[in-house]
């Protein structure tokens, strides 16, 4: 018997797209919702290719092609909003690891060696140890969540990413119940990291994060691995980032080596350097200024010089019927 | 006037920057947030070309060419120019021109007050740079100018309040600042037009 034994770069004949098909991708994608019922699965597998526009094709580790292919698509979506083109959300980011211009991730991240990849549990846990990110992702399947992003600079974008409930994640870590808070902290590897060697930059690395347990567990938060469709790319924080909604993007800390389950508050890397200007909550609100700029309005990006784009900023982001009770009876404007 | 054709190129480059960065814009070549890169752009385009302003009077005494100073007025104009679409651009792109909460924003946010203080004085500056105003305000005048020292100060602190986690750019233009502002001290000058002589000599030799 031949037994063929596919490396993960390879394409596979059935994954090529037939010209005619791509030329009319449209019309393929209407028709595949007609005779989904009788064809089935492998027009499935084409709309999920093709599911978002200019997206790049990605050499994704094989253990992601096997989780993507049985994902639950549009799990949670946000109503009413156009997603961010691809080339916006990869190209104008934040991640000071790689340089303090929105456009350096995009530019240096591809250096970033994301394979193999560990991250060290430990802390108030049951069995501290480190995991590669094919065992902390063996089990769960993922689903994409569309969800809005709101950056404490004042600009917004919808993404759709690709991941599972951080709260499987820390029921499989098992954290004993002295466990108050998780601490997340940041790949600092300043060779593949042309930021960290800059000398004028204020940071304090690693990059630092953490929740407290009850945000942690929320279901709304998202460990996330892939986005439109896609593994992350690395300027997005790959292999493995957090998502929390409701919060200013700096909460949801990328390319994470190291979770640890703590009984006090962490120490977190914004909130150290500028307490005045960034909260250890950080939760979206357009009623707490930066000391430097309002928070009450925000741009959605993609704006063209014709249309800012400048809209109003919703409490927790739009998520307050999910989240606010998180909060019951905390001041926010003190603990900002 | 002197330097007609030397006047005129400034006068091109100086407005040529701000329509390749609305064209730039305009094709999206700025990336998705253009309002924001534009705001950042002009401010430091003020920024950098009050510089070279302040850099004209030391440059004369060093090269003894009288051409730099022959542009120090138009320099000054346009940094005035370029913080005025500076305002402007923040107003439209960063605003929505919604000025619910202004005044108060211009009270919360010391460094947009800071901003407006540094574009009073330099209004100040440009409303009497015509020659009707030197020889109306005489003596005053000179005084009334040197006023830049500080406002370029107060523009390096606008800049300071503003930056998030990077200070590199800004550490550049504060070196060059205090490089031009050392160029002024009396002893210092002194050297630098004593070089500039040495140098005539030289060349009539």
């Amino acid at each position: 018997m031949l037994i063929k034994i596919h490396r993960r770069s390879d394409c596979l004949e059935s994954d090529v797209t037939p010209e005619a098909l791509y030329l009319n991708r449209r019309q393929v994608l209407q028709g595949a919702a007609l005779s989904v019922a009788c064809a089935g699965l492998p027009l499935m597998a084409l709309a999920q290719e093709g599911r978002y526009e200019g997206v790049d094709a990605a050499d994704a580790p094989a253990w992601f092609d096997a989780k993507r292919d049985e994902a639950r698509w549009e799990a949670v979506v946000a109503e009413g909003e156009a997603i961010t083109p691809y080339r916006d959300a990869t190209n104008y980011n934040n991640f000071y690891e790689f340089g303090p211009d929105k456009g350096d991730p995009a530019a240096h991240a591809s250096k970033l060696v994301t394979e193999p990849w560990t991250v060290m549990v430990d802390g108030e846990v049951a069995k501290p140890r480190t995991y590669s990110v094919e065992d902390l992702f063996a089990a769960p399947r993922l689903e994409e969540r569309i969800y809005r992003l709101r950056c404490v600079e004042a600009w917004s974008m919808v993404i759709p990413w690709l991941g599972f409930p951080l709260a499987d994640l820390i029921r499989r870590l098992e954290p004993t119940s002295s466990a108050k808070f998780v601490r997340f902290e940041t790949l600092a590897r300043p060779e593949q990291m042309p930021g960290m060697r800059a000398g004028f930059s204020l940071i304090d690395w690693p990059y630092i994060e953490g929740l407290r347990m009850d945000e942690a567990m929320h279901p709304l938060s998202l460990m996330v691995v892939g986005m439109y469709g896609r593994v992350l790319p690395n300027q997005n924080g790959a292999p493995l980032r957090l998502i929390v909604p409701w919060k200013y993007g700096f909460k949801s800390i990328k390319s994470i080596v190291r979770i640890s389950f703590v009984r006090e508050q962490p120490a977190t890397t914004w909130q150290t350097m500028a307490p005045q200007e960034y909260g250890f909550y950080a939760n979206v609100n357009p009623d707490v200024s930066h000391p430097r700029w309002s928070q009450a309005r925000e741009r959605r990006l993609p704006g063209s010089l014709f249309s800012p784009n400048v809209r109003t900023t919703l409490p927790f982001n739009g998520y307050a019927d999910e989240v606010s009770s998180l909060y019951a009876g905390m001041n926010l404007s003190n603990d900002y | 006037m002197r330097y007609p054709w030397w006047r005129l190129l400034l006068f091109l480059a100086a407005a040529s920057v701000p329509c390749y960065w609305l064209f730039l814009g305009a094709i999206a070549a700025l990336g998705p947030d253009p309002g924001k890169v534009l705001v950042d752009n002009l401010g430091q385009g003020a920024l950098v070309i009050l510089l070279c302003a302040l850099a004209m009077a030391p440059l004369q005494r060093l090269t003894s060419w009288s051409g730099w100073i022959a542009f120090r007025r138009q320099l000054g104009l346009w940094s005035f120019a370029y913080a005025v679409l500076h305002v402007a651009a923040y107003l439209y792109f960063l605003l929505g021109l919604d000025f619910t909460g202004f005044t108060a924003e211009l009270v919360e946010r010391p460094y947009i007050a800071v901003g407006a203080i540094a574009l009073l004085g330099l209004s100040a500056l440009a409303a009497t740079s015509n020659r009707w105003s030197i020889r109306r305000l005489g003596r005053r005048w000179k005084k009334l100018h040197r006023i830049v020292y500080p406002i370029v100060l107060i523009v390096l602190l606008h800049m300071l309040w503003v930056v998030r986690a990077d200070a590199g750019r800004w550490a550049l233009y504060a070196t060059v600042a205090a490089v031009l502002l050392l160029a002024r001290l009396p002893a210092v000058e002194r050297k630098l037009a004593g070089r500039g002589m040495v140098k005539r000599v030289r060349s009539i030799d």
